[in-house]
């Protein structure tokens, strides 16, 4: 199987390769290895199913009160504080749980949790939501409706509807007035190699609690991980097998 | 100057009160549209709507159009299905209120999208995954199917065909409320959803808003306007409404208790049971008191259920209690936090944890009043071009 894999993913020596140089440069010991990084793809090369993008995170290392990888995505999408925190859109949050027996508070990042069978995937009436075959779950801006049927579906709070016109958008990351967004795990970074803003800025300047990664490529560093220790999935009870899992929750 | 067709008449008043209400309704619909223009170009940040409450008071409107268009089928149902012949001479009242509550429904529900100049993507592209993209050909086959029906009953060379495409209506009708209810019940996630009994629940609140909503039009059309329906046919309509509001009462306490019986839905039924503030007053008073309790004594309990006034009491007791009803359903299922950890307290800048705030602005008002508007207003001035009411003189009972 091992073998077979490896055909299927040429790149994935080089890909070990930068891994490698990027743990020589990771910053703190322990926990996750700083980054895992992904595999550059050309613009016209089609994504491949052999792929699975996901997310392990940590919260044991994840500080309450610490929100580097929301600064990090806000910068990187440009989600503006409009001032109205009822309208204003989230691609990710700070969610801090406290068990109501023990008074135990966890903290932990919650973001789209790029479903194998997500059911924003499901209600969408023109296929604007749709599910990358690398599991990259995005919102084509082109042909939703604004119908908002995701955002009641989405299981996670995971959607924001756009309540208003945007101003200085990036050019990766085109939004719009009218439309829902979410998520999309910085695929603009990950086809170009490298690995979703909130990651980066979780090694930086956080608890290095977040390890991005192919969990489909048994040699990952993430997929090692995932086997050498339990984790959750939010809400598996509904049988989403969600790309997002947590560690110590 | 009004023609009829064999025993069938246009509305031919000339009264003040007649072109009273076409102003005032084209005023409501004017209103609507601008409150949607608004809302297109400011965006729905002016809506009372959220990142919580995505769906608000325009849905109510359209959903409360939707199904009571289903509904408003059922006087011709009774007469070309189920072979009650007094009904007959209502019948195409009937069909014509099914188009133009559903016309009416539809207009708000897309007014209210956050791109509506989008439509034709909704039409060219389609995921057959979505109930929403199969009630796109549910309702628009509604309206075919209801305009050829229609069709056969102006026709007098078609009308054995009537029965036949009454069927179908009929058969189409229990479909397209059980794609409206399967809207909410297809929700997995969250807790006042994701429950098949809301597709039985929505077709029964479609019978009975259909039968308020006929009752209400047609009476008041003869009361302000020509004869209308004799008091024999109102108090038989009105006590088969009443039966619709009994079963209704009768699901949502299915609904109700069997949750309380799942430790997982207390929460949710706290919420609306009990501590949801505006949501627990529309369920307890709007929905329960309003809508099913006082219309059920007034039908089945008081002389007056015998009288023409008290069945239109009833069935205006009956609207109120539906709009309720739909109201708790969509903001008060949307109200309710998605429980995402159960047994954690939790909290974030997104609201997690926490019972949303939603008040409608003025905005969802005028869009949701505005689709009702316009559908009393497409009716109004269909009756007075086609021959859609019963010619009493023809049809008055002789016994």
């Amino acid at each position: 199987m091992t073998a077979s894999c490896s055909r299927d993913h040429p790149d994935r020596g080089r890909r070990r390769l930068l891994a490698g140089a990027a743990g020589l440069a990771a910053l703190g010991g322990g926990g996750f290895s700083i980054v895992e990084l992904a595999r550059a793809k050309d613009d016209d090369e089609a994504v491949s199913s052999l792929v699975r993008w996901g997310l392990l995170i940590d919260t044991a290392r994840c500080a309450t009160g610490c929100d580097a990888c929301v600064t990090a995505c806000d910068t990187e999408h440009n989600l503006e504080d409009l001032g109205r925190p009822l309208t204003d859109a989230q691609w990710i949050r700070k969610v801090d749980l406290e068990d109501t027996e023990t008074g135990h508070v966890t903290s932990l990042p919650m973001l789209c949790q790029h479903c194998e069978h997500p059911p924003c995937v499901d209600v969408c009436p023109t296929g604007a939501s749709f599910r990358r075959e690398d599991g990259i779950v995005l919102v084509d801006k082109h042909t939703c409706i604004g119908c908002r049927y995701c955002v009641m579906a989405c299981p996670y709070k995971a959607r924001s509807f756009i309540h208003e016109a945007l101003h200085n958008q990036r050019p990766w990351s085109p939004r719009g007035k009218g439309t829902v967004e979410s998520c999309n795990l910085c695929v603009h970074r990950v086809d170009k190699g490298r690995i979703p803003a909130c990651v980066e800025a979780c090694a930086t300047d956080g608890g290095d609690a977040m390890l991005f990664g192919d969990i489909s490529d048994p040699d990952s560093e993430i997929a090692t991980q995932l086997r050498a220790g339990p984790s959750t999935q939010v809400r598996a009870d509904l049988g989403l097998n969600t790309g997002v899992r947590y560690r110590n929750l | 100057m009004g023609s009829s067709n064999g025993h069938f008449r246009t509305l031919k008043t000339n009264r003040g009160a007649y072109w009273l209400a076409i102003a005032m309704l084209g005023v409501l619909v004017a209103a609507g549209y601008a409150a949607a223009h608004a809302m297109e170009t400011e965006g729905h940040w002016i809506t009372g709507m959220n990142n919580q409450v995505v769906w608000g008071l325009p849905h109510v409107f359209a959903i409360f159009l939707i199904v009571s268009a289903s509904g408003a089928l059922n006087v011709a149902s009774l007469s070309s299905v189920f072979g009650h012949p007094e009904y007959g001479p209502w019948a195409r009242l009937s069909g014509l209120l099914a188009i133009c509550l559903l016309v009416g429904g539809l207009i708000v529900l897309v007014l209210d999208l956050g791109r509506p100049e989008r439509l034709v993507v909704a039409m060219t592209h389609y995921n057959f995954r979505s109930i929403f993209a199969w009630n796109i050909f549910l309702y628009t086959g509604f309206l075919l199917v209801v305009a050829v029906y229609l069709w056969t009953q102006f026709q007098r060379n078609l009308s054995e065909w009537t029965g036949r495409v009454g069927l179908l209506a009929f058969a189409w009708r229990f479909v397209l409320t059980s794609g409206t209810g399967a809207i909410f019940g297809f929700l997995v996630a969250r807790q006042f959803y994701d429950a098949a009994i809301l597709i039985p629940m929505f077709i029964v609140l479609s019978l009975l808003l259909g039968s308020a909503i006929f009752l209400l039009v047609s009476v008041l059309l003869g009361r302000w306007f020509e004869d209308g329906p004799g008091a024999d046919f109102v108090v038989r309509l009105g006590r088969l409404m009443g039966i619709f509001i009994a079963a209704e009462l009768f699901l949502v306490a299915a609904f109700h208790l069997t949750n309380l019986y799942a430790a997982e839905h207390h929460g949710v039924e706290r919420f609306i049971l009990l501590g949801g503030g505006a949501i627990t007053a529309l369920f307890w008073g709007g929905q329960v008191i309003v809508g099913a309790l006082l219309p059920l004594g007034l039908l089945f309990l008081m002389p007056a259920g015998r009288l023409v006034g008290g069945v239109v009491a009833a069935a205006m007791l009956a609207i109120v209690g539906g709009l309720a009803q739909l109201y708790v359903v969509i903001i008060g299922g949307q109200s309710y936090p998605l429980v995402l950890f159960p047994g954690k307290r939790v909290t974030s800048s997104f609201h997690d944890g926490e019972a949303a705030s939603y008040l409608p602005a003025t905005p969802e008002w005028l869009l949701g009043v505005g689709g009702v508007a316009l559908a009393l207003l497409l009716v109004l001035l269909a009756i007075r071009v086609l021959p859609f009411l019963p010619d009493n003189r023809h049809f008055r009972s002789p016994a």
